[in-house]
C-alpha cells in the first residue's frame, strides 16, 4: 500500500476556498444565477408557445430545406412525435430550453475566446491544457461546484453543462481559423486587408464550416450533460431516466432514454446539414 | 528625391530568416561580413537575400528569375512587406517603403500596387466577381461601382459570362485569369506577378503569357515579374535580373544576357535557350537548301 505519511490532502484547501467564494461573492453568484435563470426562462417560454405541431413541421421543412432528401425529412420529423406519443413532450422541452440556453451562452463565449486563441499565441499557450482538463474531468465533478455555488435546479444544470460543451466550440474555431490556406490569407494581405478584415471577409467564413461541427459538438455534448444534471434536480428527460434507475423500471426509462436519442438525432442532423451549406460551393 | 523614371528602387536589400525562436536578427548584423558568413553556414538561420540592389523603370516589364530558393518570391514579397527585409530600402514612386507605418503600408497596398500569385489565392466561398472585386471591397468602394469595374475587368480577361461561378468550377487557367483581372481592377501602376504562370501546362501558359503581353500594350504597367522559366522571361522581360543564392548576378536585356551570361551559373541557364536556337537555326537552313535545291530541280 501507498504509505499513509506521504498523504497530502487538497480536499480541504478545495473545500475552504468554495467556502470563501461563497461567503465572499454571494451577492454577485446570486445576481449571475438571476441573469441565467431569467435569460433560461425567456427560452423556455418561446419553446412552450410554440405548438407542438410547429416543431414537427419545422424539423421536417429545415431538414428539406438544407438536405433536399424528402424521406429523411419525414423520418427526422417523426422523432419528435414519437417523443410526444411517450408523453415526454414537457419534459423534452425542459431539456431543450437547458440546451439551447448552454449552446447559446457557450457560443457567446467559445467563439471570441476561439479567434483570441487562433491570434494570439500566448492565450493559445495557456488555454489549451485548461481546454484539455475540461473535457477530460469527469462531467459528474462539474455538478458539485455548480451546485454549491449557485443551489439545485436548473441555473446550476445550464453551468454544468456550458463548463462542459464550452471546448468543443472554443477549439474547433481556432483549428479553423488556423487551418485557411496560406496564399489566401497572403492574397488578402497583399490587397490591404487589415487584421480585423482579414478575419472577418477570409478567414471566418473559410472556417466556418469547422466551427459549425464545433457547434455540433458542442451540442451533443449539452445533451449528454443534460442527462448527467437531472442528479442536481434539474428537469427534463434525465430526471425521468433518473426516476426509473432509482425505481428499477425498465420501460420507462427505455421511453426516457430513447427520447433523448431521438432528440440528439434530430439535433445533430440538423446542425450538421446547416455545416454543409457553409462549405466553399463547388459550382 | 527620386527621377520620376524609376518606378522602383531597391537598395542594399537583406532579408535574413530565423529559425531559432530567441534569435533575433537585426541591420547591425547584416553590416557585419564576418557575422553574415557564420549566419549563412549556420543552421538557425537562412540568409535569403544579400544585398540586392535594383531599379525598375516605370512602364517596363521588369524580370526575376532564378531556380526555386535563390531568394526572387523573398524580394517579390518584400515589396509590400509582405515579408519584412532584415535591412535596406525600398522606394516605391518615390516613397519609402520601409519606413511605413502599418496604417501607411495598408494604404499602399490597397492603392499602389497590385499582385497575381502562383497559387491564385482566390476566396473559395466567393464567386468569380466577388473575388476579382475584393480589392476594390477592401478599399471601401461603393458595391455597383466595383461591380461594374469588375465586371469589365473580367470581360478584359476574356471571362465573360463567368461571373456568377465558384472558383471550385475554374479550371487552372481560368483561376488565374481571374487573378489577373482582381489586380487589373485596382487600376494601381504597379503589377507584381509570382510564378503566375508557372502551375499552368504550356499551351495555356503561352495564351496567358500572349495575353499579358496584348494586355501591357494597352496599360503601360510597371510590371514585376518572377519567373523561373527562361523563355518565359525572354518573351515578356524588357529587362531582366538573374538571382543565385540570395545574390543578383546579372542584370540586362534578354539579348545582353543570352548574348553575354556574366558567369557559369547564367551561362547555364542560357544555354538551353541556345541551343534551341541553333537548333532552329540548323532546321532552317536544311529546309532552306532543301527548297532551293527543289527549286534548282524543277
Amino acid at each position: 500500500m501507498f504509505p499513509e505519511s506521504f498523504q497530502v490532502h487538497v480536499a480541504p484547501a478545495v473545500n475552504r476556498f468554495i467556502n470563501d467564494l461563497i461567503a465572499a461573492y454571494a451577492p454577485v453568484f446570486d445576481s449571475i444565477s438571476a441573469g441565467i435563470l431569467s435569460f433560461l426562462l425567456t427560452v423556455s417560454e418561446i419553446l412552450v408557445f410554440i405548438p407542438w405541431w410547429g416543431y414537427i413541421l419545422a424539423v421536417g421543412l429545415l431538414s428539406w430545406y438544407s438536405s433536399k432528401k424528402f424521406v429523411a425529412s419525414i423520418v427526422l420529423a417523426a422523432l419528435p412525435f414519437l417523443i410526444g406519443m411517450f408523453g415526454l413532450w414537457a419534459m423534452a422541452l425542459e431539456s431543450l430550453s437547458i440546451i439551447i440556453t448552454a449552446v447559446l451562452m457557450a457560443l457567446i463565449i467559445g467563439l471570441p475566446v476561439g479567434v483570441l486563441m487562433a491570434e494570439v499565441r500566448i492565450i493559445a499557450t495557456i488555454l489549451r491544457p485548461i481546454l484539455d482538463g475540461m473535457q477530460t474531468m469527469p462531467s459528474f465533478v462539474y455538478l458539485i461546484p455548480a451546485m454549491m455555488l449557485f443551489g439545485l435546479g436548473r441555473v446550476p444544470a445550464v453551468l454544468a453543462t456550458l463548463i462542459y460543451a464550452l471546448p468543443p466550440v472554443i477549439r474547433l474555431t481556432a483549428l479553423g481559423l488556423n487551418q485557411v490556406p496560406k496564399p489566401v490569407e497572403e492574397a488578402a494581405l497583399a490587397y490591404g486587408a487589415t487584421r480585423w478584415q482579414l478575419i472577418k471577409e477570409v478567414r471566418l467564413p473559410l472556417a466556418m464550416p469547422s466551427i459549425l461541427a464545433g457547434v455540433n459538438q458542442t451540442t451533443m455534448m449539452a445533451l449528454a450533460m443534460v442527462v448527467i444534471s437531472s442528479m442536481i434536480g434539474a428537469r427534463g428527460l434525465g430526471q425521468e431516466v433518473l426516476l426509473s434507475i432509482n425505481r428499477i423500471d425498465i420501460g420507462r426509462g427505455f421511453e426516457a432514454g430513447i427520447s433523448v436519442v431521438f432528440l440528439a438525432i434530430v439535433i445533430d442532423r440538423l446542425t450538421q446539414n446547416m455545416a454543409k451549406r457553409w462549405e466553399p460551393p463547388k459550382r | 528625391m527620386e527621377t520620376p523614371s524609376e518606378a522602383i528602387v531597391i537598395r542594399d536589400l537583406w532579408k535574413i530568416y530565423s529559425r531559432k525562436k530567441d534569435l533575433r536578427i537585426s541591420s547591425s548584423d547584416v553590416e557585419n561580413e564576418e557575422r553574415v558568413e557564420e549566419l549563412d553556414k549556420g543552421e538557425d538561420a537562412v540568409v535569403a537575400m544579400k544585398n540586392v540592389s535594383l531599379s525598375v523603370n516605370r512602364g517596363e516589364t521588369f524580370i526575376i528569375m532564378g531556380l526555386s530558393g535563390s531568394g526572387k518570391s523573398t524580394l517579390i514579397r518584400c515589396l509590400i512587406r509582405l515579408v519584412e527585409p532584415t535591412s535596406g530600402e525600398i522606394i516605391v514612386n518615390g516613397e519609402n517603403v520601409t519606413m511605413m507605418h502599418k496604417r501607411e503600408l495598408v494604404d499602399f497596398r490597397r492603392e499602389k500596387i497590385a499582385m497575381v500569385f502562383q497559387h491564385y489565392g482566390l476566396l473559395p466561398h466567393r464567386t468569380v466577381l466577388d473575388n476579382v472585386c475584393f480589392g476594390l471591397k477592401l478599399r471601401g468602394e461603393e458595391k455597383e461601382a466595383r461591380r461594374a469595374k469588375g465586371v469589365e475587368a473580367l470581360e478584359q480577361v476574356g471571362l465573360k459570362g463567368w461571373e456568377k461561378y465558384y472558383p471550385a468550377s475554374l479550371s487552372g487557367g481560368m483561376r488565374q485569369r481571374v487573378g489577373i483581372a482582381r489586380a487589373l481592377v485596382m487600376d494601381a501602376s504597379i503589377l507584381l506577378m509570382d510564378e503566375p504562370f508557372s502551375g499552368l501546362d504550356p499551351l495555356i501558359r503561352r495564351e496567358l503569357q500572349d495575353e499579358m503581353i496584348r494586355l501591357q500594350k494597352e496599360m503601360h504597367k510597371t510590371i514585376f515579374f518572377v519567373t523561373h522559366d527562361l523563355s518565359e522571361a525572354l518573351r515578356m522581360g524588357d529587362r531582366m535580373a538573374i538571382m543565385k543564392k540570395g545574390e543578383i548576378v546579372q542584370v540586362g536585356s534578354p539579348d545582353e544576357v543570352i548574348a553575354s551570361p556574366a558567369d557559369e551559373y547564367v551561362a547555364k541557364f542560357v544555354q538551353d535557350e541556345r541551343d534551341q536556337v541553333q537548333r532552329a537555326e540548323q532546321v532552317l537552313a536544311r529546309e532552306h537548301t532543301r527548297k532551293e535545291a527543289e527549286a534548282h530541280v524543277s
